[in-house]
């Protein structure tokens, strides 16, 4: 299994396979920041400058980082971060409070959470507030008594901005950026959202005090340069212990990248969306199939994996429903057929198969009411079919109008990949009209 | 009859499944001895254990930040789960969200198995989710993970009822707590139906598909008690399969309906009637016993309890079991056996009708006119029609034998009908004087009723004409 040591830099295979899911792993799951923000230069550049301002001339700002999910928000910000954080000064002065909509979601646990971080917790510790806004009297005294030249900056970062623009009053956006707009101490606010329609949300007064400075993330991708990225994610770093792997590694990489059917399928890939994440899915599920004995990346692995990524969930789940419940969801296709979409109910649905029995004249799917009811409600809790709104619980079961919730296609699709499925059946489903 | 085959094919089958299953699930970082007790305990799940020991790779590495797996319910998601994370010892926090009737319960459980119990002291009263976060955060920066931590939600479909953003943000746990944890959501729903408005971080998406029949027959043979031969328990299970599996493919309700019924299977042989090895009279005597267990047992209409003493009951007398399903039971007074015939007849029949069928001398109505029959729908498939109050006493009197007087104990009869669910008041704001109702029972238990009081209904049904 492992190769014999020729030299220092030699590993056992076993050892370098482990290297290489563990780095790649952190570049997949992580997020690891990469050395230099690939594609987006110039927005980091006109970030980075802005912070600086603050950080060491200080001077308020405000701005929102607008882009889809996946698009590289929050690496963009930690990049400047990190940047930012390489100058002396800015590491002894600057001081942070990362926010996030989604746990922060009032503006008390909001404040809370600003004191903790700027560690005013024993200041505030012996006070006795009454009432949140005094508390947030009191912060904001902390932060405006200073002026530019002496207070240290405080930079805050809001994730997912969009949440917090649900607060009632807005009462901490308000007063973040009445801070940042007058000559009290320094504030940054980076707002990060994926909603391009995030100043709509804003009240008028809060409006008016933002910068109306935005940064957007909208990528400009190319094919290649998907490719490109593909092949960087993949590659092993220069550091990488053992060479001679490394290069056979990433030249196997290469090969893969240029190979047809994985251009075809990462094509496929690039057009449905082109954001990092799911991109890191699908190379996290080709990583996962690398082992000792299987030391590479295959073009069939890729295959393998988008082949999971792209799989109709739903009709992975009709796969499994047992002939009833199948029998049943065909009748309804029929019905949906028949009547242009409108909604059925049970009795409808009963009345069509037992139509298909009448044809068949075979006594082998005879059940009663009650046996095809519960088919019917595993079904509703399967969520493939759905009651229709205002059809209340006043009316009786079997009479609930109720929708189905599946394509043609994807019906189509579960049929013939379902096992043994008699071919009467099929037919039926085939045929035009119930 | 395809019940003669099994046994000593399916131990071949086994044994190489076996050979196959060890093959598969191997990963460095742990022991080989664990994974082969991981791969005997995951009969037909060797794929799916393979493939999600692969995600999570060696103990100290990062994994997805959150895995999705969707899958028929009793396909092995939490089993699977559950052997793989205790047989490797795994650091891991198993939730279900069935329990945690409030979030609170979600962060002690997981603080609790992660940190100790001095950790979930430290949540406040009412903990939000930045609690949670900022006491993880703290405990991990004492103790940090040296192996990845695995928190496993079952029944995940469940947080899409509480706070908008506990999904969202479970989802992306391992960003937020800066700790190498994975969340693992188990669900019966696929995913689409989770996603939140917004959107929010994807997870990974695994299917566990649902056990072939050949599965379900490996693994329910393997509940064969130690007394009985494996062929002749197989032949069992291949009979139940036989008349369950179409109707049925839930691994659990199959191994209770097996065992259940297996006292019943084994009597012929107890009294020495047949031989274990004469499948076809054994098959001859379970059959109607399992096709009547699926009209009672399988449709919780009758207990276990209650099923086990219908079977001894059988044994001395054989009368006729019956399910409760027979509404038979329901005794009302007279008149309200008649005030629930009319209330059917003016909910399924056109009011148009109601000359023909009530009317002495209705004068000549042509049969082809009163059958439009290019009304596509009966009213039996679109349900009851809301009826006045006029209508239905109007029936009323033509259908009962003698004469009412319309006295105030026939309107309390209507309302106690309302009130014992049979019928329902349509609510069209308060009309004290003309109130509307709808019938709200079935066929069949109309039918029993105008029995009682021979009463021929089917007579009187647009329908059934």
């Amino acid at each position: 299994m492992s190769k014999r040591k020729v030299g220092a830099a030699h590993m056992p295979v076993g050892e370098c396979i482990t290297q290489v899911q563990e780095i790649l792993r952190q570049r997949f799951c992580r997020q690891r920041v990469p050395d230099r923000p690939g594609g987006v230069e110039a927005q980091h550049k006109h970030l980075l400058g802005l912070l600086k301002r603050t950080a060491v001339h200080g001077e308020s700002n405000s701005v929102l980082i607008v882009g889809p999910r996946g698009a590289g928000k929050t690496m963009l910000l930690k990049c400047v971060l990190r940047d930012l954080m390489e100058e002396k000064e800015v590491q002894k002065n600057l001081l942070q409070v990362h926010l996030n909509g989604l746990l922060q979601t009032d503006d008390r646990i909001a404040l809370k959470e600003i004191t903790r971080q700027l560690s005013l917790e024993n200041v505030v510790g012996d006070k006795v507030f009454g009432s949140f806004s005094e508390n947030l009297v009191f912060l904001l005294e902390a932060l405006k008594k200073g002026d530019r030249s002496s207070s240290r900056p405080v930079l805050f970062v809001l994730d997912e901005f969009d949440l917090f623009a649900h607060h009632k009053n807005q009462t901490l956006l308000y007063n973040l950026f009445d801070v940042s707009q007058s000559a009290q101490t320094p504030i940054a606010v980076v707002g990060l959202t994926c909603r391009l329609d995030v100043l709509e949300l804003l009240e008028k007064r809060v409006k008016s005090r933002f910068s109306h400075r935005q940064i957007h993330l909208l990528s400009s991708l190319t094919f290649p340069q998907y490719l490109e990225r593909v092949q960087t994610q993949l590659s092993l770093p220069d550091d990488f212990p053992d060479e001679n792997f490394a290069q056979n590694w990433n030249s196997s990489i290469k090969a893969v990248c240029e190979d047809k059917s994985v251009r075809d399928v990462l094509q496929r890939h690039f057009n449905s969306s082109k954001d990092h994440r799911t991109m890191n899915m699908l190379l996290m599920l080709c990583l996962s199939r690398v082992s000792v004995s299987k030391p590479t990346i295959k073009p069939a692995d890729v295959l393998e994996a988008s082949r999971m990524c792209f799989s109709d969930a739903k009709a992975n789940m009709l796969h499994g429903l047992s002939i009833l419940e199948l029998c049943l969801i065909i009748a309804m296709k029929h019905l949906n057929d028949i009547y242009e979409g409108e909604p059925f109910n049970l009795q409808m649905v009963h009345n069509e198969f037992k139509k298909f029995l009448h044809r068949k004249s075979s006594s082998m799917y005879n059940f009663e009411q009650p046996v095809i009811m519960k088919a019917f409600e595993h079904l509703q809790q399967l969520e493939l079919i759905r009651p229709v709104d205002g059809s209340s619980a006043k009316t009786q079961r079997e009479y609930q109008l109720m929708r189905l919730m599946l394509d043609h296609s994807q019906i189509m699709e579960a049929l013939q990949k379902y096992p043994q499925c008699p071919t009467d059946v099929k037919q039926w489903a085939m045929s035009a009209f119930g | 009859m395809v019940v003669v085959v099994l046994g000593a094919p399916g131990t071949i089958l086994r044994s190489v499944m076996r050979s196959k299953m060890t093959a598969l699930l191997q990963q460095p970082g742990y022991e080989e001895e664990r994974l082969q007790r991981v791969a005997e305990k995951l009969p037909c799940r060797d794929v799916q254990a393979g493939l999600l020991l692969s995600l999570m790779g060696q103990p100290q590495q990062y994994s997805f930040p959150s895995i999705f797996i969707y899958g028929h319910r009793a396909s092995g998601k939490s089993h699977v789960l559950q052997v793989l994370l205790k047989e490797l010892e795994l650091p891991h926090a198993t939730v279900s969200c069935v329990e945690c009737v409030s979030v609170v319960l979600l962060f002690e459980q997981v603080l609790l198995s992660f940190f100790g119990c001095d950790a979930a002291s430290l949540l406040p009263r009412s903990p939000s989710l930045s609690d949670f976060v900022r006491v993880y955060r703290q405990q991990c920066s004492q103790s940090p993970a040296k192996q990845t931590r695995y928190i496993v939600m079952e029944k995940a479909e469940l947080l899409r009822d509480t706070d908008a953003n506990l999904l969202p943000a479970l989802l992306r746990l391992q960003e937020l707590v800066e700790d190498n944890v994975t969340v693992i959501l188990l669900s019966e729903i696929v995913w689409d139906k989770f996603r939140p408005n917004t959107g929010c971080f994807e997870p990974l998406l695994l299917h566990f598909p649902d056990y072939s029949k050949g599965e379900l027959q490996q693994i329910l043979s393997q509940d064969r008690h130690p007394s009985y031969s494996a062929e002749f328990y197989s032949s069992y299970i291949n009979i139940l399969l036989g008349v369950f599996y179409s109707v049925c493919r839930d691994l659990r309700e199959l191994r209770h309906l097996a065992a259940l019924n297996f006292s019943k299977f084994c009597e012929p042989l107890a009294e020495g009637k047949v031989k274990d090895t004469d499948t076809h009279k054994l098959w001859r005597n379970i059959e109607p016993h399992l096709k009547k267990a699926m009209q009672t047992v399988y449709l919780r209409e009758v207990s276990s309890l209650q099923w086990e003493q219908m079977q001894q009951m059988e044994e001395k007398e054989t009368g006729t079991v019956r399910g409760l399903s027979a509404h038979t039971h329901v005794e009302l007074p007279y008149y309200s056996k008649f005030l629930l015939i009319a209330a059917y007849l003016a909910s399924y029949n056109p009011a148009r009708t109601d000359k023909r069928f009530f009317v002495k001398h209705h004068g000549k109505i042509k049969k082809t006119n009163f059958l439009k029959k290019n009304e596509k729908t009966s009213n039996h498939l679109l349900g009851p029609k809301p009826f006045p109050l006029d209508r239905l006493l109007a029936i009323f009197y033509s259908v009962v034998d003698s004469r009412v007087a319309p006295t105030a104990s026939i309107f309390s009869q209507i309302s106690s009908l309302v009130t014992l669910q049979l019928l329902t008041k349509v609510s069209q704001g308060d009309l004290l004087d003309a109130p509307k109702f709808k019938c709200a029972v079935s066929l069949d238990f109309i039918c029993a009723i105008s029995r009682t009081v021979n009463f021929e209904i089917l007579k009187y049904l647009y329908d059934f004409l």
